[in-house]
């Protein structure tokens, strides 16, 4: 099987420091990949490589069996990859609606002719108003779509992240610790849209919580200092020495 | 399934309100055309108000929607008055036709300097906006031979409009004129912030990094409508040439871009009328207090801006519909 996502040999490094070695990341379509390490293992850094707001020192990106090494992030959207973003990145005094909407005509760009998209007031695109609406209405957010973004609670801008990406239709999503900072009991609403994503959607998860991780990875790969230390099985990984040892020191 | 319906609607019907003309914006623009009446004998200086809200709204465009700082937006406002004086002093007198040219130089010089500006944060914009002003406004200073530097161009000669409506002394063709080119470009201005357009150049306002993620091509927006925003600046500087029929060298001055900014900022940004409000405030308070005491005005205007940045963020027209949501709340709370 082809993968959705590929890079090879990619290599990253800002001056004397090596932040990317030699990663060969590989999700095949529909995959729930979590990629996990410990902090600074450059996780971060290989989702922008991803995504394209960095651009590696070697080595390609290859999305859907296309060289997408040297297309700029904004290109990479409308090829189908889409992220969420650990810290909530959002449209403050946006209404979560407008933002939804802002996203998908975005993607319907082509469709829309340049009077639409330049001239004609916003409420007129009321299919692709519905459409979001009906993204919000799924991730919960229905109550909430007509006040300013900042005024929400915070679990609530979580799931906002979520409707921004998925509001591109990707082909794969990256997913950068999605439950950061959520507590406890808010974690389901955002678990259990989780698991309601469409399966056709490829994932790669960053998340720390590794309850998370083990219940959503069908496939799992650990980042150490920049290197890929071993993909494999969530039982796989779990049983790896050299991954409890990474977590919890050479003594245990 | 009513119910879902309701909804539907509910969500629908929020943003068309929101973008729908209201009656405050209509009462604006008849009491733009009742001034013509009422005040017959300040014609031109309620032009000059126009004309300088006109530029505070191509301001709006960069600074309320798209979330550029400028320091030298008189830059184009300057290209666009002297675009229009040499047209008129070198034998085109049309006023139209000079208006179109004045937009179109004043839109390329804006388009060639947008490309500095896709870069970089608010300080390397200030600092290259500044600089841009700075330098143009020397290159006018120098090339007297052009310009008439510090005594201004003289020998601007306007035409009739449409060979009809000549520029009279109490400057009621020109109030006419500038109103109704004020009003199209803000028509225009309007339709486009209220677009998925101007959807997409809030949304860069609000977060780059999101914008960019979820498919906005920044610079492109960006470098669009910097242009746009220089052209209607440069229509307006050309509206004050025609009206005046002079170009004095402080269409370029760096004062001209720090009042307008002031301006914008006391009548709220991303408001669309917040440029004609604060101008009209601005100026009219200047024009009184300076006639009291020349030195009294700079201290109140000091005083006036230092209060509104700390408790007023979003300027006379925020302040205005904050009051009008207050007294909404009010009611609301009364009836039930």
């Amino acid at each position: 099987m082809t993968a959705i996502l590929q890079t090879r040999d990619l290599w990253k490094a800002f001056g004397g420091l090596i932040v990317t070695k030699n990663v060969n990341l590989s999700l095949a379509p529909g995959a729930r990949h979590a990629l996990i390490g410990p902090n600074g293992a450059g996780k971060t850094t290989l989702i922008n490589q991803l995504t394209g707001v960095l651009s590696p020192s070697s080595g390609s990106v290859w999305l859907d069996g296309v060289d997408i090494t040297r297309i700029p992030p904004n290109e990479r959207v409308y090829r189908g990859l889409s992220r969420t973003f650990q810290i909530n990145t959002l449209f403050p005094r946006l209404t979560p609606l407008e933002a939804v909407t802002n996203a998908i005509c975005v993607r319907e760009r082509t469709r829309l002719n340049i009077l639409k998209r330049r001239f004609f007031r916003v409420s007129r695109c009321s299919t692709l108003i519905d459409e979001a609406y009906a993204l919000l209405e799924q991730l919960n957010l229905a109550q909430d779509c007509l006040v300013e973004t900042h005024t929400l609670a915070y679990g609530k801008q979580r799931l906002l992240e979520m409707a921004l990406a998925l509001a591109a239709k990707p082909k794969v999503l990256l997913l950068d610790e999605p439950a950061a900072g959520v507590p406890e009991g808010e974690s389901d609403e955002l678990f259990e849209v989780l698991n309601t994503l469409p399966k056709e959607i490829s994932i790669l998860l960053i998340e720390h919580d590794m309850n998370l991780v083990f219940n959503f990875a069908n496939r799992i790969t650990v980042l150490v200092n920049g290197e890929e230390l071993v993909t494999g099985t969530p039982t796989e990984i779990a049983d790896d020495p050299r991954v409890r040892e990474v977590y919890l020191g050479k003594d245990h | 399934m009513s119910d879902n319906l309701a909804k539907v609607s509910r969500h629908l019907s929020f943003l068309r309100a929101r973008e729908r003309w209201k009656p405050a914006e209509i009462v604006f623009w008849l009491a733009l055309v009742g001034v013509y009446f009422a005040f017959p004998t300040s014609l031109v200086f309620a032009s000059q108000i126009l004309i300088t809200g006109l530029f505070a709204l191509s301001l709006d465009m960069i600074l309320g929607y798209a979330g550029i700082v400028t320091l030298g937006h008189a830059a184009f406002f300057g290209i666009g008055a002297y675009a229009a004086g040499l047209m008129a002093a070198h034998g085109w007198h049309e006023p139209l036709s000079g208006l179109l040219v004045a937009g179109l130089v004043a839109g390329i010089a804006g388009y060639l300097s947008s490309f500095l500006l896709s870069r970089g944060g608010d300080l390397t914009r200030l600092m290259i906006t500044l600089g841009i002003g700075l330098l143009l406004f020397e290159v006018a200073n120098s090339a007297t031979k052009y310009t008439g530097g510090v005594d201004g161009l003289q020998g601007v000669e306007i035409g009739k409009l449409f060979g009809v409506f000549g520029f009279d002394l109490y400057g009621k063709t020109a109030y006419v004129y500038v109103l109704i080119i004020a009003f199209l470009l803000f028509a225009f201005t309007r339709s486009m912030m209220h677009s998925p357009y101007g959807l997409a150049l809030r949304s860069i306002r609000e977060n780059q990094t999101r914008a960019l993620a979820i498919g906005i091509p920044i610079s492109a927006c960006l470098t669009n409508i910097y242009t746009i925003a220089a052209a209607i600046a440069g229509i307006a500087g050309a509206l004050l040439t025609q009206t005046t029929q002079f170009v004095g060298i402080d269409v370029l001055s760096f004062q001209r871009s720090a009042d307008l900014l002031i301006m914008l900022i006391i009548g709220g940004t991303a408001t669309l009328y917040g440029g004609f409000v604060g101008a009209a405030v601005f100026l009219l308070a200047q024009d009184r207090l300076s006639n009291l005491n020349p030195q009294y005005w700079q201290f109140f205007l000091g005083i006036l801006l230092i209060v509104m940045t700390l408790y007023l963020r979003s300027g006379m027209l925020g302040g205005l519909s904050r009051l009008a949501d207050l007294f909404r709340h009010w009611r609301n709370k009364e009836r039930s």
